[in-house]
């Protein structure tokens, strides 16, 4: 006999979220349903007798391998759209009809069979099930050690990646980037006029001539760079006797308000 | 209510797994699928042996347990080497594969 309220909380959650095996677009929203079915199972194992089974249910297979489902699907990619182009014409109601069918025949079956249920209370805790385990079934326990061994090694041959050519050394890609025509040595900083937070102003080479290559690439396609004209149109200012000096370090305001890019709001 | 009514959960169960399998493209899915099916046999076998009032179902449905669980550390490198080479995990594309 087992309790009707357990079997239907079991039913409800079990087939409900394993529906989201069918209908379910996400991935990682499946194994998270399954997750859940896998609770569910391990409820009625310790309902029906089972509590070490359920114990290992819930370790095993929401704990291991339904965590490894997941670690996979990351690794593969939670983006990756299924194609839901069918290859064989009207693939899904044959897929439907067959399980359905299959659901029938053993449903079917199921009705169909006899049993004479025992009386007794038999309950699955780790040490009777260690008692029969070790002595009826102690082969098939060895032979399982060997799979699980042979299932690792396995495992780590299939996703190992042989390395074809030998790691190249720093000293050999610095060699390679020279040979290949790159800057040996550091590109100049940004900024000449320290009248700003000068990023944005390209380094002034020994013949006044802006190098361009100092500047971030990033300001350069956001287009926040200056060529420092007005900066140099300062200090001119200043040499300027006519013009009134400014405080010496005091910063401009308009060259302040003027690195930030038309219609953005300055913070 | 008897244990048997967890036998007919089972079949439902099972049968929801097998056509996740048949229709699922996603290869991560469709083994989901078998898991599925694996879980539902387990559940079986645990309603019998409580029927039965046996240790032994319980212990099959360990075993089983132990079975999958190898079985998807197995499913899941080779799943992983399909991406490698083919940057995909649909089960449509690897029609070379066929005899």
């Amino acid at each position: 006999m087992v309790n009707e309220v357990l079997f239907w909380t079991v039913a409800l959650l079990t087939v409900i979220p394993s529906l989201a095996l069918i209908f379910a677009k996400r991935p990682v929203h499946i194994a998270m349903s399954i997750v859940l079915v896998m609770v569910g199972l391990a409820a009625a194992y310790v309902g029906m007798g089972a509590p070490f089974l359920g114990m290992v249910q819930i370790v095993v297979y929401t704990g291991a391998v339904m965590m490894m489902f997941l670690f996979v699907l990351m690794l593969v990619g939670v983006d990756n759209a299924e194609d839901l182009r069918e290859t064989i014409k009207g693939q899904k109601w044959i897929a439907f009809a067959a399980a359905g069918g299959l659901a029938i025949l053993l449903i079917a079956v199921i009705g169909d069979a006899t049993i004479e249920p025992r009386t007794g209370d038999v309950v699955g805790n780790p040490e009777e099930i260690a008692m029969v385990l070790f002595s009826e079934y102690v082969l098939v326990m060895e032979v399982l050690g060997f799979l699980l061994i042979t299932a690792a090694v396995g495992a780590l041959v299939l996703t190992h990646v042989p390395r074809l050519t030998p790691r190249r050394t720093q000293v050999e890609l610095q060699a390679a980037r020279v040979a290949a025509g790159a800057d040996p040595v550091n590109k100049p900083m940004p900024g000449v006029y320290a009248r700003h937070n000068a990023l944005d102003v390209p380094a002034l080479d020994p013949e006044g001539n802006p190098i361009e290559d100092s500047v971030s690439r990033v300001l350069e396609v956001r287009h926040q760079t200056q060529d420092g004209a007005e900066f140099r149109a300062q200090l001119e200012d200043t040499d300027n006797p006519d013009h009134e000096a400014r405080p010496h370090g005091a910063p401009s305001r308009d060259s302040d308000t003027r690195n930030t890019r038309e219609g953005e709001e300055p913070k | 209510m008897t244990a048997m009514s967890f036998v007919y959960l089972a079949a439902i169960l099972f049968a929801i797994g097998a056509a996740a399998v048949l229709l699922r493209r996603n290869a991560i899915v469709a083994f989901m699928g078998v898991e599925l099916m694996l879980n539902a046999a387990n559940l079986a076998l645990v309603a019998f042996a409580h029927m039965y009032a046996e240790l032994d179902g319980q212990i099959m449905a360990f075993f089983v347990l132990v079975v999958a669980a190898a079985e998807v550390v197995v499913g899941l490198a080779i799943i992983i080497a399909l991406f490698r080479a083919r940057q995909t995990i649909s089960l449509d594309e690897p029609a070379e594969l066929k005899g």
